[in-house]
């Protein structure tokens, strides 16, 4: 809060705050007044860039490029999930802890849509809307009787919903072939020509959910500066005062919850296509847990920074606890002393359940904050100031 | 008709309901007094089981035990263990991971509870496995006490009965949950301590300016609500034998269940929603629809939050502002 307020800082987008401290200033405020495009330069310069860095050291001594852009293109699946329930627990403050069922809906959606098993093939490209608008549905359907419960109640009824979708799917053997789960999805087809992604090279499926994902953050941009995403923060910091400032707090709510189900549909439809297969074991409570993590690690309420918190949390999950067990193993090959042979993959949960609850003691504004919510987090005494701070010039 | 077959089952879900009842006070103490779903709650409950296990290892138990003065000593051992150290552990849950957030926006002791509830399942499974693990049922599970209902036939429609065996068991556990039950309605009721639960429970800071002390009187009913997990824990133990890492979020979310659909902050109600929940789950399974029994029980909350969120015995919660 200390550094200086540049005039055309009016939302704490992280890429706007960044292009506006080029040392051109006219370039500042050309991207700051243009927030889409800066999203979506963001984003390309990072896509072109993120290949191209694992061919460095140290990165390149721990896999091939190719096993490198899957894992990106894999990565894309929780940085959309991420950014998606950031929506609903960053910016409007509602707690989800079934948003896994979703995801299950729009995977589910696609494998209904482009499958031997239901006989259908829709393409990829218009079945990435479906799976959103079905997800959205759902949300709308889930929400619509829930949102009027205080916030707590909300996030049992969520974490009921998101065990009762994988039950649902998994005993439906008729309509999803129960436990074995669809398989053999068809891929998505290259716009304009008739070649299909293939199954071998990663670099489609890496660039597709690049393109989703751009496309999704600049949306949220736009939304979270709109009427509604100022909707979202004034319910969230006090509903009371929202609803009697005329602010409808259930539609409100249940914007947010549909948009943030879109968004975990899209991530379930680019997944299935990407697997070819889904199942009811894919979605389980862990899967909403671990978004949860990414969302409160990389800083509530803060869109840059919940995806970046996302890709991180994912690289450090399938590639750092791996390179870390076997540094470890050749270090120290009869165990680390005192606690002996120590598989850090097994402790993944407990790391993340470590990080939540250390995060909320210490930081509960996540490791990218975003300011408003720093000042909600914080104690009543400094948000005071914060707030003051926080006055629009 | 089997009036056999019915009566069993209702032994059954009396067993798992008191289960289901004694985790689900946990739930609802903690909520009357600090408005917080302790997502833990159900690990807590988990990590019982395990300390019973570790007990048993420890001692060298191996299987039923015949001699009767030896069983009491051994399950008063197992209760006496289980309950102190589980409560000990919701001390420093509150201590640690609520207290510091207590003035803190709602949002964030739910997240720090989740935490929580991952770092007791995957501490269990760092120090034994992911693996199910048998643990001795001291009591035989075999022996009680086996009869048959009387059975007739009015004008065709006939009531058979198959054997039904009520075993010491099941009786041991429904008597023993009762009786925690009522002694805990006595605590609440009639104590000094009771009395400064009920109170911070319906308004912190007056409590607080009558001289109750806030701190000790929220730990001591972390303290009451995981023993009482920790003794659903031993019961468990003694039921079914065998314990998992994972056995807390099921029974954990069935138990919240209970807690919401009796009425939450009351206890009473907790007790009538965990056994109702209990056949609920246990006849669902009867009539064919065991794969569906969890949906059933989740789809039972979702109801009852959205149009009875006050349950059966609850009353009308303010929103906190």
């Amino acid at each position: 809060m200390n550094a200086p307020r540049l005039p055309v800082l009016r939302s704490d987008s992280a890429a706007r705050q960044w292009f506006a401290g080029l040392p051109s200033s006219r370039t500042g405020q050309f991207f700051g007044n243009h927030q889409s495009l800066s999203v979506i330069v963001g984003m390309s310069i990072a896509t072109a860039i993120l290949p191209f860095i694992v061919l460095l050291p140290p990165f390149s001594g721990f896999g091939n490029q190719t096993d490198f852009v899957d894992g990106f293109a894999q990565a894309g699946v929780w940085v959309l999930l991420a950014i998606g329930l950031n929506v609903v627990v960053g910016l409007a403050g509602l707690l989800d802890l079934g948003y896994a069922a979703f995801f299950a809906i729009g995977a589910y959606t696609y494998a209904y849509g482009a499958s031997p098993f239901s006989g259908n093939h829709i393409p990829f490209w218009p079945m990435l809307l479906v799976g959103a608008a079905v997800a959205a549905m759902f949300g709308l359907l889930l929400g619509a009787p829930t949102l009027r419960l205080r916030g707590d109640y909300l996030a049992i009824v969520t974490l009921g919903f998101g065990e009762i979708v994988p039950v649902v799917f998994n005993n439906s053997d008729q309509y999803t072939n129960g436990t074995n789960g669809i398989t053999a999805l068809y891929q998505p087809i290259i716009p304009f020509t008739s070649t299909s992604f293939g199954f071998g090279n990663p670099v489609p499926y890496y660039l597709t959910v690049a393109a989703i994902i751009a496309i999704a953050m600049a949306l949220l941009y736009r939304l979270q500066d709109s009427r509604l995403g100022r909707a979202w923060m004034a319910v969230r910091e006090d509903e009371l005062a929202a609803a009697s400032m005329g602010i409808n707090t259930v539609t409100t709510k249940l914007l947010a919850f549909a948009i943030g189900a879109s968004t975990s549909g899209l991530a379930g439809v680019y997944l299935s296509s990407k697997l070819a297969i889904v199942s009811p074991t894919q979605f389980g409570f862990t899967v909403s847990f671990t978004v949860l993590a990414m969302v409160v690690l990389g800083g509530m309420g803060n869109i840059w920074g919940v995806a970046a918190g996302a890709f991180v949390i994912y690289e450090i999950q399938s590639q750092g606890l791996k390179q870390l067990d076997g540094f470890v193993g050749s270090w120290f090959p009869n165990g680390l002393p005192v606690v002996g042979h120590v598989e850090f993959l097994n402790y993944q949960y407990l790391l993340y359940g470590l990080a939540l609850v250390g995060m909320m003691l210490l930081r509960p504004e996540g490791l990218f904050p975003s300011r408003r919510r720093r000042a909600e987090l914080h104690d009543v005494d400094d948000s005071a100031a914060a707030n003051e701070e926080l006055v629009e010039p | 008709m089997d009036a056999g077959i019915l009566t069993q089952q209702t032994i059954n879900a009396l067993t798992i309901g008191a289960m289901y009842a004694l985790i689900a006070l946990g739930y609802t103490m903690v909520y009357g007094i600090i408005e917080l779903i302790n997502f833990a709650h159900g690990d807590v409950f988990m990590v019982g089981s395990f300390a019973t296990l570790w007990l048993l290892a420890t001692f060298g138990v191996e299987g039923t035990i015949n001699d009767p003065a030896r069983l009491v000593i051994v399950l008063i051992a197992m209760f006496a263990f289980a309950m102190v150290t589980m409560g000990l552990v919701g001390v420093v849950i509150e201590r640690f991971a609520y207290r510091p957030l207590r003035r803190a926006p709602r949002l964030a002791p739910l997240i720090t509870a989740i935490g929580v509830s991952f770092i007791l399942q995957n501490l269990i499974q760092a120090t034994y496995s992911t693996a199910d693990f048998n643990i001795p049922q001291v009591i035989d599970p075999q022996a009680g006490v086996s009869f048959t209902m009387p059975t007739f036939n009015v004008g065709g429609f006939a009531v058979t009965s198959s054997a039904v065996t009520a075993s010491w068991v099941h009786l041991f556990i429904v008597v023993l949950a009762v009786a925690m039950m009522v002694a805990l309605q006595l605590f609440v009721r009639r104590t000094r301590l009771g009395r400064a639960m009920r109170s911070t429970a319906i308004d912190r800071e007056a409590a607080q300016l009558m001289g109750v002390d806030i701190n000790t009187t929220i730990a001591l009913t972390f303290f009451i609500g995981s023993a009482l997990a920790g003794a659903a824990g031993v019961a468990w133990a003694l039921n079914y034998g065998h314990t998992k890492f994972d056995i807390g979020f099921q029974a954990g979310l069935k138990s919240f269940t209970a807690a919401v659909l009796g009425g939450i902050g009351n206890t009473t109600g907790a007790a009538i929603g965990g056994f109702l929940i209990a056949f609920v789950e246990v006849f669902s399974s009867q009539l064919g629809y065991a794969r569906w029994s969890e949906a059933i029980v989740f789809s039972i909350l979702i109801l009852v939050l959205v149009f009875k969120p006050t349950g059966i015995m609850g009353q009308q919660l303010a929103e906190r502002a």
